[in-house]
């Protein structure tokens, strides 16, 4: 069964007491989740919010889904997020995404075979005067070569 | 040349601290100013200074600030900080060198529109901006320039961040609002405006990063002053994303009217040696794309580019030189529009996949002539008939791409190749 850690659960309950209305610790308390959860929100996960918050589960099914930084499938330790919109894909965002792909022998959105990564093409994520660029779970990494960014994937712990 | 009113400091790394702030900058003393005003006068400031948005739309500021009721009721500032327009990064930039900047801003904007409580909402994936705000936030407490009646004033204001969960809809002023009640991010029909009737049904004003960022110096140095700056329609400074293919790319602060030549020959290098320009796409991903004649001639403002067909939008300029095909951008483009769309109305939903369907087919060497047309069709039946702007934001780069380079849709229909792009190239644009 999923649960929150101690802190956690003390983390949503200021966070219902935070905004105007409850229901805006929605989207906090889904991030809380998806951190203590290995990067994603599982549907027991979503049960156990519910109960928590006193929120109707069908409330948080709702904000999960709708928002694409909520993972609804487990994804690698290292969540590699490639741009590949316009001023990315201009200067090498796209053939970036498939050398990391072929390089990691890795097939887009999947998980690697020891857990490490996850490569995923993803919309501009506002630094386009510095592309190509990935974010790696919490992190922007701007200005890549090819190579670069597996020196970068390949340094982390 | 750079005007560098907002951006003066933006070099400096302490500038990000309320220390930096009060050295290098001046402190919270347009605030003290502004308190000892009448609210009233801060709009009709703000109204004078001719101060458009600087989120997308340019709607006058002082006038959206005046359609609040003039009751007592409780009413929000929300600060859009979304930034999801592709090829935008100036809002980013400013909380992170600026977050001092912004909150007196704001907490000046606040007390001209009698609200006591703002939010500023931060895209989900900004999350250094959003570390930054929130510990300036704490320093504004502690200094006194928040919470209750504020350097002796009765005036009392609370401010807080929202992180946004990645949802490009949620930049539309009623998305982000759907957004921040806990809700997925759908838009909501207006009227009634947020203005009327906004987060949790009370009346609401959304403005932009930048806007409220400006409305600062308004107070400072007054209204003339602000309009040294820009064009009689156009007035100030506007930061301006620039990116694509120039030598420095990077975010440029100039006064509304700049050339765009300018920008790009002058301020951003140029292309890169060899390259000829193209295409500008002057105002986000959103905006109508120029031609090279056209974006040689036109000036950065709001009356020249709506005058061209195209608009200023959120100030993110992507320049494209020759080495580009614009049926593989205009693919990239609506892929971003589909995925992007909130499904709500059927028009968006429907039109946006077929315009993805439709594009990625010819960008795949396997449409037909008609398909070209079939875009045309498909984007004009979009416009005008959806909650919000999304809708015609993916149709009009849409019609424009296709009439303006109608040639490259032809080529790739007829050779069933890029007429620019070698071919190796169709393998990295496939599963786009
Ligand atoms: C699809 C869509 C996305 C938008 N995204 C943003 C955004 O990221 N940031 C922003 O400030 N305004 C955005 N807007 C414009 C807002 O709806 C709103 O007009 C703006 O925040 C008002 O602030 P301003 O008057 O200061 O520009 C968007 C509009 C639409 C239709
Ligand atoms: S126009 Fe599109 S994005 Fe806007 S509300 Fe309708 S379906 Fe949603
Ligand atoms: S297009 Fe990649 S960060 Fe904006």
């Amino acid at each position: 069964m999923f649960s929150l850690s101690e802190e956690g659960v003390a983390f949503v309950k200021r966070e219902l007491n935070r905004y105007e209305d409850r229901r805006s610790a929605v989207i906090p308390a889904l991030y809380r989740v998806q951190k203590e959860n290995k990067g994603w929100v599982s549907p027991e996960s979503v049960t156990y919010l519910s109960h928590l918050m006193d929120i109707p589960s069908a409330w948080i099914e709702e904000v999960l889904t709708f928002y694409t930084m909520f993972n609804k499938r487990p994804v690698g330790k290292y969540h590699v997020q490639v741009c590949c919109n316009i001023s990315c894909s201009m200067n090498g965002g796209r053939e970036m995404a498939d050398h990391l792909c072929s390089t990691l022998k890795l097939k887009e959105d999947e998980v690697s075979g020891d857990g490490r990564y996850t490569i995923s093409r993803v919309e501009c994520l506002g630094a386009c005067d510095k592309a190509p660029m990935m974010q790696v779970n919490d992190d922007y990494h701007e200005g890549l070569t090819n190579d670069k960014a597996v020196e970068i994937l390949r340094g982390l712990k | 040349m750079e005007v560098k009113l907002l951006t003066e400091h933006y070099g400096k790394a302490e500038f990000q601290s309320l220390e930096g702030y009060k050295k290098i900058g001046d402190g919270y003393e347009t605030l003290k100013k502004a308190l000892k005003m009448q609210p009233k006068e801060i709009i009709e400031l703000v109204k004078a200074s001719g101060l458009r948005g600087r989120g997308g739309a340019g709607f006058p500021t002082g006038m959206k600030w005046s359609f609040l009721p003039e009751n007592g009721e409780p009413r929000y500032l929300l600060c859009n900080a979304d930034e999801g327009e592709p090829g935008t990064f100036k809002d980013r930039m400013m909380m992170e060198r600026a977050p001092h900047q912004l909150i007196e801003g704001m907490i000046i904007s606040g007390f001209a529109v009698q609200s006591k409580k703002s939010y500023i909402y931060i895209r989900g994936e900004y999350k250094d901006s959003l570390r930054i705000v929130e510990k300036a936030i704490r320093e504004a407490y502690d200094a006194g320039f928040l919470g209750k009646n504020i350097l002796g004033s009765n005036f009392t204001h609370d401010m807080d961040v929202y992180s946004g969960a990645g949802a490009y809809i949620c930049g539309e002023e009623t998305g982000m609002i759907s957004s921040l009640e806990g809700q997925k991010g759908q838009p909501k029909l207006k009227p009634p405006f947020p203005a009327l009737k906004g987060y949790l049904g009370k009346p609401t004003i959304v403005n932009n990063v930048e806007t409220l960022a400006a409305v600062k110096y308004i107070v400072r140095d007054g209204a003339q002053a602000y309009r040294k700056n820009g064009t009689e329609k156009s007035a100030g400074t506007k930061l301006f994303s620039v990116s694509g293919n120039v030598m420095k790319p990077g975010n440029y602060e100039v006064p509304l009217g700049y050339p765009l030549k300018d920008l790009i020959f002058n301020l951003c290098g140029g292309l890169k040696p060899g390259r000829k320009l193209k295409a500008v796409i002057p105002g986000g991903s959103s905006a109508p794309v120029l031609t090279e004649p056209e974006a040689m001639r036109a000036t950065m403002d709001y009356e020249c580019l709506a005058q061209m067909g195209s608009m200023l939008g959120s100030g993110a300029v992507i320049v494209i030189d020759d080495s580009n095909c614009m049926v593989d951008l205009l693919n990239v483009t609506m892929h971003f529009y589909h995925h992007e769309s909130c499904g709500q109305c059927t028009p968006c939903r429907e039109g946006t996949g077929w315009l993805h369907k439709t594009v990625a087919s010819i960008a795949s060497g396997h449409g037909r002539l008609q398909d070209i047309q079939l875009l045309d069709r498909i984007s004009k039946n979009m416009m005008g008939r959806t909650i919000c702007a999304l809708s015609d934001a993916a149709a009009m780069p849409a019609i424009s791409f296709v009439n303006k380079f109608r040639e490259e849709f032809e080529f790739f229909v007829r050779e069933g190749r890029s007429k620019v792009k070698g071919e190796g190239f169709r393998h990295a644009q496939m599963h786009h």
